[in-house]
C-alpha cells in the first residue's frame, strides 16, 4: 500500500534546522513549563550560570564549562521534542493539504436544489451540501441521498475509488476526498477544526498535545524522584560544613542535574508525539492519546468474522452426491442451476464443477438450453432454471428446497448436512425435478495467515473472540480453523453489547472493530472502539481510532504501537535511574576527595581529576539525550512475548546497560576533555 | 574467630517454620471471614460505643486513627511530667521536662520507642506500666490496623470502604498481642529475666562496696517490646542489660520474637490475598537484604578494629568493643541488623562501638525505608508500597498499563507512592538532620570528632524517622533542640506514610480487579523478587550515598588507609 504521507516535503536536513531553531524557541518558561524536569534543568542551569561567574574566582572556567552543559542539556531536551513534532507536523501538514480550503454547495433542505457556494470552512455540523463529480468532498459527513464513487486515495492511498451510498453501512465520507462520479448530498457531521484529520494534527503537535494516562502517572514519579534528589543536594552543604567541606554552587547544581531523570525527562514528550506519529503512518486516527495506551492494555479482541476472518465470500468446495446419484449427475446439476447465479456463491459452484468437468458431460452441447432462470431472494432462500427441455433445478437452503420439494429430509440427507455444518460449511441443496440429489458444501475460506497473527495475539495476551451470524456449528468449525479464542454466534447488536459488558465487569479490557450502525453501541462500550472508515458515520463518532484503510487486523498494529510507547517510557525511564549510580562515583568522590582523601577509592573510573569528574558527569548526561533521541523516535522494540521474557529482556538491555553505560562513556568523555586541555 | 552459623541456620529456621503457622492464626482472628463476633470482642464494642458493621472511609479511618494517637500523646505526656506526684513512684522519680516528655510521648505511641532518657532512673512504675506500656501495645496495633485497611485496598472491589479502625484495634490487642506477648514474657522468665513489683535489689559487688539494681515487671515489658517492634527498654543499656536478656537462648527467643510478627502478617497477606505465592514473594525479597546486611556487618565486625590490631591485638578476636561476651560478635551483629531491619531499635550492643562497615549496615537498614519485614504491620505497608513503585516500572516496560493484584497502578496511586515511601526518609533525615547538624545547639552534643561524629548524629535521625528508636549512643539527645526536632522526625516518618497508605488502600478499594493474562506481569516470582529488592535498595543508595560517603564510608576508608580523626 502507498501511503502518500511517506513523501511528506521536508527533507532530513531541513527538519533538522528548524527543529534546531525550534529548541531555542521552547526556551520560553511558559513551554518549558510543560515538562517539570527540564524546567527545574533550566532553573539550575540560570543559577548556575550566574553563581558561576560571581563566586569562586579560581574556578570560573570550570564553573562555566558546567553552566554552558546545563544550558545544552536543556536545549538537546527541546532538540528531541522539536524533532519528533518536525515529523509530525510534516505528516499534519500532508494531511492539511488534503483538507484545502475549497467551495462548497450548501443546500437549504434536502427538498430545495437551489445552492450557495459557501468556503468548506464555514460549514457547520448538520449542514448539508451537494457534492458533484469531480469534486472534494468539503468535510466529514454522510452520504444522506445518493449513490458515487470516491476517490479516498488522498487520505487511505488506496487508488481504487469505493461506493459511498446513503442509508448503507458505507454511507460516510471524508473531507478531502473526490467524488469521481455521480452527484450526492452530504450532511456535514465535524465543526471546521474538529474532524478527524483536525484531531490527529492536533495529536501530533505537542503544544497542544494532551497527555496521556500513564505519562501523567510517570511525570508524576519523575517529579518525585526530582523532589528526593533536590533534597540530597540541598542539604549537601549542611552535612559537608561539619567535615568542613565548602560546596560552590556550580558543583551543588552540576551533581543535582546529573542525578535528576532529565534523560527519560528530556525525552518524554518526543516518546509520545512519535508514538502519534507512528499510528498515523500506519493510517490510524486517534481521538486522543489515552485510546492508544488503552489498546496497549487490551486483553480480550471482539472481531467480525466476515472480511476479517475469512474472505467473507462463501465458495463451493465439495460436492456430496447422495446414494444413487453419480458424483457428475450432481456436478452437471449444481452447474446449470448456477450459469446464470451472479452471486458468488453461484460463481464459485461453476468454477468447481468447471475443472471436474468431463469430456463425457453431454447436457450442454450447443447453446446454453436455459428457458429461464430464477434469481435469488432472501424470502424463498432459493435460485435455479427451467431448462429447456423441461428439466427444472433447483438449488438453495437445504429447507428451503425440501420445501419446494415438498419432502422431509432423508436420514441421508441429514447426516451430510449436519457434516457439512460441522465443518464449518453452508450446505445448498440441489433437486432436479423435485428429486435432491445432494449437497453443495459451500465454505468460508479462512484468510491464510490470520491464524499465525492470532497467535501473535495470544502471545501478546490477548484472547480474540470472533463475532459472527453463523449457527453456532459453523462459527465452532470456523473458529477451530482460525485459531481464535472463543466465538459469539448468532450475534445480535445487543448480544454483542452484552457480551461487552460482561467481559469488562470480569475486569477485561475489550477492544473492538466494526463498521456498521448496528456496531456503534458496541463501539461505545468498548474500551477501544476501531471504526473503518467506510463504515457509518455512527460507528465513526462512537469509536475512539478511526482506521482509514478500514483493515481490521490492523488493530493488531494499533496494540503494538500503544505498547511500544509504553516500554520505550520505562526502559528509558529505568535507563535514567540506573546512570545514577556511575554519576555518583564520579561526582561524589571528587567533591570530598580534598578533605576525605581515601574517598579516592571510590574512584574506580580513575578520572583524572575532580574538575574532570564532574564536567566528564555533565557532559554525559547532555550527550546522553541526543544519543538515545533516534531511539525515542523509533520505539523499544517490541516483538509479542510473554510479560517475564519481555522484562527480563528489556531489564538486561535498559536496567543493566543503563548502569554500565556511563562507566565507560564518563571515562572516555574525561579522556578526551583532558586531551583537548579543556580542565 | 569463626561465624556462627549454627545460629544464624536456627534462627531463619525458626522463622520460616513460625511465620506461615502464625500467619494462619492472625488470618482467622484478624479477618474473620464469617461467624458471631467473639462475646469478648462483643462486649468490648459495647463499652466503648462501637459499631462493629460500620466501616469506614480512608479519611474516616485515619480520622479515627489520628484521634486516638493524639489522645494517647496527650495523656502520656501528662502523666510523665506529672510522675513525681502520682502513686506508684517508689524511686521518687521527679517529672520530666516538656520537651523529653513530649519526645517520649510522640516516640512510644509512633511505635519508635527513641529514649533521650535512661529507663530505670527517670520513669516510674506507674509511667512504665501503664502509660510505656499501653503505648507498646497500642502503637503495633495501630501498624496492623492500616495494612489490614491496605490489604482491603487489594482484596475488595467497587467500594470506599477500608474497614474499620476500633475493631481492627481491638482484635490486633486482644487476640495477637496480649497473647503473643503474655506467652513470650513466660518463655523470658524461664531464662530468668525478673518480674517482680520490688523496685530494687541491692547487691555486694567483688570489691566490697554496695551495689543497687533496679527491678521490676521486666519479661512483660520485654515480651512487648520485642513483639510489638517498640524497642524501648527498661534499662539503659536494653537488651545488653543481663535482666532483660541474659542467655544466649533469651537472646535467640528475642531475636525471633522481633521478626515474628512482622513476618506472620506478610504471610496473613497471603491467605487473606488467596494468594499464598504473592506474599512468599515478599517475603524472600525481605529475608534475602536481611542475609546480605548480616553477612556484611558480622563480617566487617570480624575484621577487627585495625588500629587496635596495628597496635598488637589479635586480630582473630574480631571488634569486641561493646558487646556483651555472652552473645559474641555472631550474636551481636545478627541481633543489630534484625533489630534494625525490622524498626524495632531493641540493642543488645553499642552500635557506636561497631566497626565503620559494621555500624553502616544497621543505619542502611534503616535507611532503606523499614521494609525489610520492619515495624509490625508498618514494614509490609511500606513494602507493598514499594512493590506498587516496581510494578509501575516493570509494567511500563511490559507494554502495560502496570498493575499489582489486578489493581491498577495509575497517577494518584504513584503521587501516594511518592509521599508514601520515597519522601518521609529523606525528609526526616536529610532535611531534619541537616538542620540539626547546621546549629551549634545540635553539633553541641556529639561525642566523637570527624566522620564518626556525623555518624552519630545521621545515625539518631534515621532511627527516629525510620521510627526504629535504636540508639548509635554517641550523641547527647536530652537537650530541647534535639529533644524537639527528633520529634519532628518521628512524627514526618510515621504519619506521612500512614496517611498516603490509607489514601491509597481507599482508591484502590475502588478499582474492579483485572483477570490475570499472559500480558500480566507475574508479581510471584524470582524476577520480580530481584527487581523489588533492586529499587529497595537503588532508591536507598542514591538518597543516602553523598551523605552515607561523608560519615561511615569515609571513616571506614580512612581507616583502611590508617587515618584517625
Amino acid at each position: 500500500m502507498s501511503r502518500p504521507q511517506e513523501s511528506a516535503p521536508s527533507s532530513t536536513a531541513s527538519m533538522v534546522r528548524s527543529a534546531l531553531a525550534d529548541s531555542l524557541v521552547k526556551l520560553d518558561p511558559r513551554q518549558l513549563a510543560r515538562n517539570p524536569v527540564m524546567f527545574t534543568t533550566a532553573v539550575i542551569a540560570a543559577v548556575s550560570t550566574i553563581t558561576g561567574v560571581t563566586t569562586d574566582a579560581g574556578a570560573i572556567g570550570l564553573n562555566l564549562q558546567i553552566a554552558l552543559w546545563l544550558w545544552i542539556t536543556v536545549l538537546f531536551a527541546n532538540f528531541a521534542e522539536a524533532i519528533a513534532e518536525g515529523r509530525g507536523r510534516a505528516r499534519a501538514d500532508a494531511l492539511r493539504a488534503v483538507q484545502g480550503e475549497t467551495r462548497a454547495h450548501r443546500l437549504a433542505s434536502l427538498d430545495d436544489p437551489t445552492s450557495h457556494d459557501v468556503p468548506s470552512r464555514g460549514l457547520r455540523c448538520g449542514d448539508l451540501v451537494r457534492v458533484d463529480r469531480g469534486e472534494l468532498i468539503p468535510g466529514d459527513g454522510e452520504v444522506v441521498q445518493g449513490i458515487a464513487s470516491v476517490d479516498e486515495s488522498a487520505i487511505t492511498g488506496e487508488s481504487a475509488p469505493v461506493i459511498r451510498e446513503s442509508g448503507s453501512d458505507r454511507s460516510a465520507v471524508t473531507g478531502g476526498t473526490r467524488v469521481v462520479s455521480d452527484s450526492i448530498i452530504v450532511r456535514i457531521t465535524a465543526d471546521p477544526g474538529d474532524s478527524f484529520v483536525d484531531r490527529m494534527i492536533a495529536l501530533v503537535e505537542g503544544a497542544q498535545r494532551q497527555k496521556t494516562p500513564n505519562e501523567i502517572a510517570l511525570t508524576v514519579l519523575l517529579i518525585g524522584l526530582s523532589l528526593i534528589f533536590l533534597l540530597v543536594v540541598a542539604t549537601l552543604p549542611a552535612w559537608a560544613a561539619y567535615a568542613d567541606i565548602r560546596l560552590s554552587v556550580p558543583l551543588l547544581a552540576a551533581l543535582l542535574v546529573t542525578l535528576i531523570p532529565t534523560t527519560i525527562g528530556g525525552l518524554l514528550s518526543a516518546i509520545g508525539i512519535a508514538g502519534m506519529d507512528r499510528l498515523v503512518a500506519h493510517n490510524v486516527i486517534a481521538r486522543s492519546g489515552r485510546a492508544v495506551e488503552a489498546a496497549g492494555d487490551v486483553d480480550m479482541l471482539l472481531i467480525d468474522k466476515t472480511g476479517t476472518i475469512t474472505f467473507g465470500n462463501r465458495r463451493a468446495t465439495e460436492l456430496l452426491p447422495l446414494s444413487g446419484v453419480s458424483q457428475q449427475q450432481l456436478a452437471d446439476a449444481a452447474r446449470l442451476a448456477s450459469l446464470t447465479d451472479p452471486t458468488p456463491e453461484g460463481k464459485s459452484i461453476v468454477e468447481l464443477t468447471t475443472q471436474r468437468k468431463t469430456s463425457s458431460s453431454s447436457l450442454e452441447q450447443g447453446r446454453e438450453p436455459v428457458a429461464q432462470s430464477i434469481d435469488f431472494s432472501a424470502s424463498t432462500r432459493i435460485s435455479g432454471v427451467d431448462l429447456h427441455d423441461g428439466r427444472r433445478i433447483r438449488k438453495g437452503a437445504v429447507s428451503a428446497v425440501l420445501h419446494d420439494c415438498d419432502q422431509t429430509a432423508s436420514e441421508e440427507l441429514t447426516r451430510l448436512t449436519e457434516k457439512v455444518s460441522r465443518a464449518g460449511g453452508t450446505p445448498l441443496a440441489v433437486a432436479l425435478n423435485h428429486r435432491i440429489l445432494g449437497i453443495v458444501a459451500l465454505t468460508d475460506v479462512v484468510k491464510p495467515n490470520i491464524k499465525a497473527r492470532f497467535d501473535e495475539l495470544r502471545r501478546m495476551g490477548i484472547r480474540t473472540v470472533m463475532i459472527t451470524g453463523d449457527n453456532p456449528l459453523t462459527a465452532a468449525a470456523i473458529a477451530a480453523e482460525a485459531g481464535v479464542d472463543d466465538y459469539l454466534a448468532e450475534a445480535s447488536p445487543e448480544n454483542k453489547l452484552e457480551l461487552i459488558r460482561k467481559a469488562q465487569a470480569e475486569g477485561h479490557l475489550v477492544a473492538m472493530c466494526g463498521d456498521g450502525s448496528n456496531d456503534a453501541p458496541a463501539l461505545a462500550q468498548a474500551d477501544v472502539g476501531v471504526a473503518m472508515n467506510s463504515g457509518t458515520p455512527a460507528a465513526r463518532e462512537a469509536a475512539n481510532l478511526v482506521d482509514l484503510d478500514s483493515d481490521p487486523t490492523k488493530l493488531i498494529d494499533i496494540v503494538m504501537v500503544g505498547k511500544q510507547m509504553l516500554i520505550s517510557r520505562g526502559a528509558l525511564t529505568t535507563f535514567s535511574i540506573a546512570n545514577d549510580v556511575a554519576k555518583y562515583f564520579a561526582i561524589v568522590p571528587a567533591l570530598f576527595v580534598g578533605t576525605y582523601p581515601a574517598l579516592q577509592a571510590l574512584n574506580i573510573m580513575q578520572l583524572e581529576s575532580p574538575g574532570s569528574a564532574i564536567l566528564s558527569a555533565v557532559i554525559f548526561n547532555a550527550l546522553i539525550i541526543v544519543a538515545l533521541i533516534p531511539l525515542a523516535l523509533r520505539g523499544v522494540a517490541y516483538t509479542p512475548a510473554g510479560a517475564s521474557q519481555l522484562l527480563a529482556r528489556n531489564l538486561s538491555i535498559y536496567g543493566l546497560g543503563g548502569l554500565i553505560a556511563p562507566f565507560i562513556g564518563i571515562k572516555l568523555i574525561d579522556l578526551t576533555i583532558n586531551a583537548l586541555g579543556l580542565i | 574467630m569463626r561465624p556462627d552459623l549454627t545460629q544464624l541456620c536456627v534462627y531463619v529456621a525458626g522463622l520460616m517454620l513460625l511465620c506461615p503457622l502464625l500467619g494462619i492464626y492472625l488470618s482467622r482472628v484478624l479477618d474473620p471471614k464469617a461467624g458471631p463476633t467473639p462475646r469478648l470482642e462483643r462486649w468490648l464494642y459495647r463499652c466503648c460505643g462501637i459499631d462493629e458493621q460500620r466501616e469506614q472511609h480512608w479519611s474516616e479511618y485515619l480520622q479515627s486513627l489520628l484521634t486516638l494517637n493524639v489522645g494517647g500523646v496527650l495523656l502520656l505526656m501528662s502523666m510523665l511530667m506529672l510522675q513525681g506526684w502520682l502513686p506508684l513512684n517508689p524511686a521518687n522519680t521527679p517529672g520530666m521536662s516538656w520537651h523529653l516528655a513530649l519526645n517520649t510521648a510522640v516516640s512510644f505511641v509512633t511505635n519508635t520507642n527513641w529514649q533521650s532518657y535512661a529507663g530505670e532512673s527517670s520513669v516510674s512504675a506507674l509511667c512504665q506500666m501503664l502509660g510505656l506500656t499501653l503505648q507498646n501495645f497500642l502503637s503495633p496495633a495501630t501498624g496492623i490496623a492500616v495494612l489490614l485497611a491496605m490489604i482491603r485496598g487489594f482484596t475488595r472491589v467497587n467500594t470506599d470502604r477500608i474497614g474499620n479502625y476500633w475493631v481492627d484495634m481491638t482484635r490486633s490487642v486482644i487476640w495477637v498481642l496480649l497473647p503473643i506477648s503474655c506467652f513470650t514474657a513466660l518463655l523470658l522468665v524461664w531464662q530468668g529475666v525478673p518480674q517482680t513489683f520490688d523496685a530494687r535489689i541491692v547487691a555486694t559487688t567483688l570489691e566490697g562496696s554496695q551495689q543497687t539494681i533496679p527491678l521490676g515487671a521486666i519479661a512483660s515489658q520485654e515480651a512487648i517490646k520485642m513483639i510489638g517492634t517498640n524497642g524501648g527498654g527498661y534499662f539503659n543499656a536494653n537488651s545488653a542489660h543481663p535482666y532483660e536478656n541474659p542467655t544466649p537462648l533469651s537472646n535467640m527467643i528475642e531475636m525471633l520474637s522481633i521478626l515474628l510478627l512482622p513476618g506472620a502478617l506478610v504471610m496473613m497477606f497471603g491467605r487473606m490475598l488467596d494468594q499464598p505465592r504473592q506474599a512468599r514473594a515478599l517475603f524472600v525479597a525481605m529475608l534475602i537484604p536481611l542475609l546480605l546486611g548480616v553477612a556484611i556487618c558480622t563480617w566487617a565486625e570480624q575484621q577487627g578494629n585495625p588500629f587496635l590490631i596495628a597496635a598488637g591485638a589479635d586480630p582473630a578476636g574480631g571488634n569486641m568493643e561493646g558487646k556483651e561476651v555472652r552473645f559474641g560478635i555472631s550474636g551481636s551483629s545478627l541481633f543489630a541488623v534484625i533489630t534494625t531491619a525490622a524498626s524495632c531499635g531493641a540493642v543488645n550492643a553499642m552500635h557506636d562501638s561497631f566497626t565503620a562497615l559494621g555500624g553502616l549496615v544497621p543505619m542502611v537498614m534503616i535507611q532503606l525505608g523499614e521494609v525489610i519485614f520492619g515495624g509490625v504491620g508498618s514494614g509490609l505497608y511500606v513494602m507493598l508500597i514499594f512493590a506498587v513503585l516496581t510494578v509501575f516500572i516493570a509494567g511500563l516496560m511490559v507494554g502495560r498499563t502496570p498493575e499489582y493484584l489486578g489493581k491498577k497502578i495509575e497517577a494518584r496511586e504513584i503521587k501516594l507512592v511518592v509521599f508514601a515511601a520515597l519522601l518521609p526518609m529523606p525528609l526526616g533525615t536529610l532535611i531534619v538532620g541537616a538542620t540539626a547538624i547546621a546549629f551549634e545547639a545540635g553539633r553541641v552534643g556529639i561525642l566523637n570528632p570527624g566522620p564518626h561524629g556525623l555518624s552519630e548524629l545521621l545515625y539518631a535521625y534515621t532511627s527516629a524517622t525510620g521510627n526504629n528508636g535504636s540508639a548509635f549512643a554517641g550523641l547527647s539527645a536530652n537537650t530541647p533542640f534535639h529533644n524537639v526536632l527528633l520529634t519532628i522526625a518521628i512524627t514526618i516518618g510515621r504519619y506521612l506514610p500512614i496517611a498516603a497508605v490509607l489514601a491509597i488502600a481507599g482508591s484502590l478499594a475502588n478499582k474492579k480487579r483485572l483477570p490475570v493474562s499472559a500480558g500480566t506481569f507475574p508479581t510471584d516470582r524470582g524476577l520480580f523478587v530481584a527487581l523489588l529488592i533492586g529499587v529497595i535498595l537503588i532508591v536507598g543508595a542514591l538518597t543516602y550515598f553523598p551523605v552515607l560517603a561523608l560519615g561511615p564510608v569515609a571513616e571506614q576508608l580512612s581507616a583502611t588507609a590508617g587515618r584517625q580523626f
